[in-house]
């Protein structure tokens, strides 16, 4: 720039304080005003887009728990109070802090079993997973991945078919869940682990162990207790 | 007490922030040519990692809840202002110090491994002590990757490489290579992860 | 005033190939590595990143004037981080599949130092056509630099391409291309493979001007 464009415009010259020491004032503004309208853009969008950001999160959870229990058609949540199952609604599952299950049920109202959400790091970050349980015939029945960041090829086979369905669909939970190496099944309570994938898949079962450590004693009292009812009647 | 030795060594080796998540990558591709150089520059980042775990913990805890939204943006304001902050601090309370890190301080704040172990820190939930420790461990297998990278450019210098490998491709691979041993430390999940 | 300047053309052109981000200046490199190892995502994270570098060039441009030079890195940040986040949301609530496989690593856009870079380098001192055609022409250079890695790295590593797969069933992948060390490797043996390019190059180059003045 040549000093003849500094000196045309007469506001520039009529100024005395130069340009290149802006006020504390004006650096204090300028970043709050920013500050401000991000804030403004980033909450508009977020009010515009978090509807739909829920319904997608539910939409996919509510189809994870009616594949982990297949034959089920409609679900309630629980939570466990004072050592017991006790059902919430829609607007209070909202506000729970504390971590739900879900009970599944057929068309004819009866209890499917149980779909235990639970989480475990995996190789590159943490897995979150969904088990369906049957208390009934004692059978661990399903299993989803809900998020994972497994590498594509090597941990994401967890995700495959292929692994669940010899895996998780008749588990036995007696006498506890056990992992195996590939090809070792040999019995119902056993799960194989898959090469290329043994620190995803030894998540998942560590995941699923945890999980039923943690429901077992709620599911088990609960499904006793719907069978006497049933009973009684 | 395990579990905090655990995850400082994921941290460190296993998940290696630079080898495994390419995260820090402009220092260590760009600015580890020297030994000490790079030594300091990994201190530096263990020093505004603890601080960033801290503010990403106070923040998560206190702020955030109410507005998740504004993760993003407040962490990467806290970072931009602690750092600046804190090479104040420095400058004030021990020249020897700041001489020893204080130009690396600017640098840092657009370093992504920091936002990343704020973020990653909030994804896994960890709380107050676990994030001190997994800063330690994040900032402690950044110093290694970047000393371990110096050392290696140190010697090739005095190599007789063929000029097409010279240069950045050069330090990818060599970065490549470094990648695939640290993945060895993974077998330390698989034998004693449960 | 900056010199009598190029054609709009030519500052979008530069950056797909003669100053590709990644392939020539090498920058970026964090989401460049973590996310090639699907084409899809590569591509996801590609455009993300090239949204976000338009939108906040436009921005810091049209307020270049305002915008005080102490406070500058601090302004440009929060402009970035706000695209950032809102690309976060938007892609959360259309496409979550993408979403959920990015997830961690669209945040990180906001510290990609290319962004940063341009806004420093380029939007703060240029026009508004001007910066945008620029941050248009990087974003789309960086997409396409990001895309040829998830290319290599899928199938080698995969065997396919956008998830179809393309060799017989005999086909071994090459595993080690889609963890960490298969990023570092696949960029390392591109950029040796322009280096050898760039060297025949001038080669021929110094050969011809030989013959010239012979």
């Amino acid at each position: 720039m040549s000093e003849a464009v500094h000196a045309t415009p007469p506001s520039a010259a009529a100024r005395p304080a130069p340009p290149r020491e802006p006020s504390t004032l004006r650096l204090i503004a300028t970043l709050g005003l920013a500050g401000f309208f991000s804030g403004l853009a980033i909450v508009g969008v977020h009010a515009l887009t978090l509807p739909r950001i829920e319904q997608n999160r539910r939409e996919r959870l509510e189809r994870a728990i009616l594949t982990v229990l297949p034959g089920s058609r409609s679900f309630a949540v629980f939570v466990e109070r004072d050592g017991r199952l006790a059902p919430l609604d829609a607007e209070q599952a909202k506000q729970a802090g504390e971590p739900p299950i879900y009970a599944g049920f057929d068309a004819a109202g009866k209890l499917v079993g149980f779909a235990l959400p639970g989480s475990e790091p995996g190789y590159q970050d943490a897995i979150h997973g969904i088990f369906g349980v049957d208390p009934a015939r004692r059978l661990v029945v399903g299993f989803q991945v809900l998020e994972s960041r497994e590498t594509p090829g090597l941990g994401d086979r967890i995700l495959a078919e292929e692994w669940i369905a010899p895996n998780f669909r008749a588990l036995a939970i007696d006498p506890g869940i056990e992992a195996v190496a590939a090809g070792k099944k040999t019995a119902a309570h056993q799960v194989e682990t898959i090469t290329g994938a043994t620190i995803s898949s030894r998540a998942v079962v560590r995941m699923l162990q945890k999980a039923l450590e943690r429901w077992r004693a709620g599911i088990e009292a609960y499904a006793a207790g719907a069978e006497r009812a049933r009973r009684g009647e | 007490m395990g579990d905090l030795i655990w995850i400082f060594v994921a941290a460190m080796l296993v998940n290696n922030f630079t080898l495994a998540y390419f995260l820090g990558l402009c220092p260590f591709l760009g600015v580890s040519g020297r030994l000490d150089t790079a030594l300091r520059l990994g201190l530096a980042n263990i020093f505004v990692m603890v601080i960033t775990s801290s503010c990403a913990w106070l923040l998560n805890t206190f702020v955030l809840p109410h507005a998740p939204y504004l993760r993003l943006i407040a962490f990467i304001i806290v970072v931009a202002s602690t750092v600046q902050f804190v090479e104040m601090v420095i400058r004030k309370m021990s020249p020897a110090l700041f001489r020893a890190l204080g130009i690396f301080l600017p640098l840092i704040t657009t370093n992504c491994a920091i936002l990343g172990l704020a973020l990653f820190q909030t994804n896994r939930g960890y709380d107050f002590l676990e994030g001190l420790v997994f800063a330690l461990g994040a900032g402690g297998g950044l110093t290694l990757a970047l000393v371990v990278m110096a050392g290696l450019r140190e010697e090739t210098r005095v190599l007789d490489i063929p000029k097409v490998v010279q240069g950045m491709a050069l330090y990818m691979i060599l970065a490549g290579i470094l990648s695939m041993a640290f993945m060895g430390f993974a077998g330390l999940f698989s034998s004693g992860g449960s | 005033m900056p010199p009598p300047s190029k054609p709009l053309g030519d500052e979008f052109l530069k950056g797909l190939w003669k100053e590709n981000p990644i392939f020539i200046q090498v920058l970026g490199m964090c989401p460049a590595l973590a996310v090639t190892n699907s084409v899809v995502n590569a591509l996801a994270m590609g455009l993300a990143t090239c949204f976000v570098l338009v939108c906040s060039s436009f921005f810091v441009s049209s307020l270049r004037r305002f915008i005080p030079r102490p406070v500058r890195i601090s302004t440009y940040i929060v402009i970035i981080a706000t695209f950032v986040t809102l690309t976060d949301l938007v892609l959360a609530a259309l496409v979550p599949d993408v979403h959920r496989a990015l997830g961690a690593f669209i945040p990180l856009i906001v510290v990609n130092c290319l962004i940063l870079g341009r806004q420093e380098a380029f939007a703060s001192k240029n026009p508004v056509p001007r910066a945008v055609a620029d941050a248009a022409g990087m974003g789309v250079g960086f997409a396409f630099a990001l895309t040829c890695l998830g290319a290599i790295r899928e199938i080698l590593g995969a065997g396919t391409f956008l998830g179809v797969p393309l060799f017989g069933p005999h086909f071994e992948p090459w595993v080690i291309m889609l963890l960490p060390p298969g990023g570092f490797l696949s960029l390392g043996f591109l950029l040796l493979f322009f280096n050898a390019l760039k060297q025949a190059r001038d080669r021929r180059r110094a050969a011809a001007a030989r013959g010239e003045t012979a």
